[in-house]
């Protein structure tokens, strides 16, 4: 009995951090298997056991992925878009959430409400739509109604999160600087703005990952190889490239180390942000 | 409405502003002051009522037409009434469609949101470097953009070289050895769910870990100077104090699971043989793949539907805690 019990007492003791341990392992091992197999010889990579480390590393994968056909024009095409819809809503989100968080006036609310729907809006199931509408302004296959769409995708969440930091700025500091002969677009400039900057950074973070990442809309939009992003050229990568795992793990690597590398960064501010923007409470 | 009498003296100090300065200009200014939120909101109102609403509009009109490749290419429009959402409520494809999609559904929600308190419950319980660890791991899983995610799970889910395959023969399932998983449905929707599945987790832990965090530690002295034991503090204190962020984040991740595209069409366009095909999937193909785009936008509107009434409980829910709240 004693024995049973000291003995489920250290189990007790031991195995959150085994669990840790063997959880840590599931999440990041798809991530490690990533850039593992983008960095091995193509002789690790189709093996009948598989290589665990890339003992050999060679950078000819991504020699490849970079030497594809149009990869700059589609990096470049990405990073268009996903700039302007960012900046873009973030202009127009920083103007309507001072709005809403600093005055009174009729509408507000129903303002907020539409936003918090416009943020549910399924994107994914409207892509007909949106299909006939570019089709009928012929301008299939360019980055305007991409960047203008994906400005609209971001806008709702960009003005629910931003609304909240500027409640956040104390109203006084604002007031005061206003005392002193500020303007009030002065004062917002000078004051709000630079205490804002953490929150509109990690704002934008999410706007860039969710831009970066679209693929129905592009998928139906641009079909024209000069005008795509990378998210299409990545998903059809492996039928290009016939099963060439390697090439094609160095191309997600490439196309996932940007983001990787913010998130890392930003994750607490963004997360504290996601959190009071989406779910309250 | 205290809201408004705290507005007024901010307001106060504008005067200075309008040079003018004499009494004839203060009507003008206070109606141009008034008109100022307005102005700040009305290219967020302009950008959504264009590229959202007119979409919805347009998606709605879209499915009371007749309209495949003959009509597009002709530009011509045939209006057909409600025929499109009689043949698709009529046809027994797009209810097990329907089915397949609402249990998809569940099974992964059910999952994300089990296996996710979990680890945030585990990640209250660890000490500094062991959290720091796991969440680095959810991190890394949350961040991994989702194209890139799909592309890696068909490499770890190869037929030949892919390394579960490799694991499960391994451990003695000699059978999986070369086992194909984009052949079947239940295999396939297996790939899918452990995707999603891995990706949707890091949300749900880390932000109930950070609720978590903001319990007040006095409510459990309280409960153990009650006698409480750890799993009495659970169900009286963790518990009910997590309860409305456990109901928003399962309807947030019912929407996001129901209307996911990206993952199902990439790991398999919905294969094998059309098997796979959830509702968003389904109306893709039907609009954009068969070119039955009057079809297909009809589909769409029934699967906005179907997903407004699976989520209503929350979005009135939420709704009515902005009134409150505004």
């Amino acid at each position: 009995m004693r024995r049973s019990r000291s003995l489920s007492g250290s189990i007790g003791r031991v195995w959150p951090g085994a669990a840790a341990v063997v959880l840590f392992t599931v999440f990041a091992f798809p991530v490690y298997w990533m850039f593992a197999t983008a960095f091995k010889a193509n002789k690790d990579i189709v093996s009948d056991t598989p290589v665990w480390f890339p003992t050999r590393p060679t950078l000819d994968h991504f020699t490849k992925a970079v030497d594809a056909d149009g990869f700059w024009t589609l990096v470049g095409n990405s990073l268009t878009v996903t700039l302007v819809a960012v900046g873009l809503s973030l202009v127009i989100a920083l103007l309507a959430s001072f709005a809403v968080a600093r005055m009174r006036f009729k509408g507000r609310k129903s303002f907020i409400l539409v936003m918090m729907m416009a943020q549910m809006a399924p994107w994914e199931v409207m892509v007909i739509a949106y299909y006939m509408i570019v089709r009928d302004a012929e301008m299939l296959n360019g980055l305007l109604p991409l960047a203008a769409i994906y400005t609209v995708m971001v806008l709702p969440f960009t003005v629910l999160t931003l609304r909240g930091y500027v409640a956040a700025v104390p109203k006084e500091l604002e007031e005061s600087a206003m005392v002193d002969g500020c303007t009030r677009f002065q004062a917002f400039v000078r004051v709000v703005f630079p205490l804002l900057a953490p929150g509109v950074m990690a704002t934008s973070l999410f706007g860039f990952i969710t831009v970066w990442n679209e693929f129905p809309m592009v998928l139906i939009l641009n079909k024209d190889p000069g005008s795509q992003t990378l998210p299409l050229w990545l998903t059809g990568f492996r039928t290009t490239f016939g099963d060439d795992w390697g090439a094609t793990m160095a191309a997600s690597s490439l196309f996932a180390v940007p983001i990787l590398i913010l998130f890392v960064i930003l994750q607490r501010k963004a997360v504290g942000g996601l959190t009071s923007g989406a779910v309250k409470g | 409405m205290s809201a408004q009498t705290e507005e007024v003296p901010a307001t106060r100090p504008a005067p200075p502003i309008g040079k003018g300065g004499a009494p004839p200009s203060r009507p003008r200014g206070e109606r141009a002051a008034r008109s100022v939120p307005y102005l700040l909101i009305l290219p967020a109102v302009l950008l959504t009522v264009l590229l959202l609403g007119w979409t919805m509009v347009k998606n709605g009109l879209l499915s009371l037409q007749n309209l495949n490749k003959r009509q597009l290419i002709r530009h011509v429009t045939e209006w057909v009434g409600f025929d499109n959402y009689g043949e698709v409520l009529g046809s027994s494809e797009f209810w097990s469609v329907t089915g397949r999609s609402v249990v998809f559904t569940a099974v992964n929600v059910v999952l994300i949101m089990t296996l996710g308190c979990l680890i945030g419950l585990l990640l209250a319980r660890l000490g500094t470097r062991l959290r720091l660890l796991l969440a680095l791991g959810l991190v890394l899983a949350w961040a991994m953009p989702v194209v890139a995610a799909t592309t890696v799970f068909q490499w770890l889910f190869d037929q030949r070289f892919g390394v579960v395959n490799h694991v499960l023969d391994g451990l003695g399932w000699h059978a999986m050895a070369d086992f194909n998983w984009t052949s079947g449905q239940l295999s396939t929707f297996f790939v899918i769910t452990v995707l999603i599945v891995w990706q949707s987790i890091p949300f749900v832990a880390i932000n109930l870990y950070a609720a978590t965090t903001t319990i007040p530690k006095e409510l459990y002295e309280a409960a153990s100077l009650d006698g409480a034991g750890s799993r009495k503090q659970f169900t009286s204190v963790t518990f009910p104090f997590l309860k409305p962020f456990f109901l928003a984040t399962t309807f947030l991740e019912v929407i996001w699971v129901f209307k996911s595209f990206t993952q199902v069409f990439a790991i398999n366009e919905g294969g094998p043989d059309r098997l796979t095909e959830t509702l968003p999937v389904y109306a893709f193909q039907e609009g954009m793949g068969s070119q039955h785009f009057g079809m297909g936008s009809a589909i769409s509107i029934l699967t906005i539907v179907i997903l407004l009434a699976l989520t209503a409980y929350y979005l009135r829910l939420v709704l009515k805690q902005e009134e409150d709240e505004l």
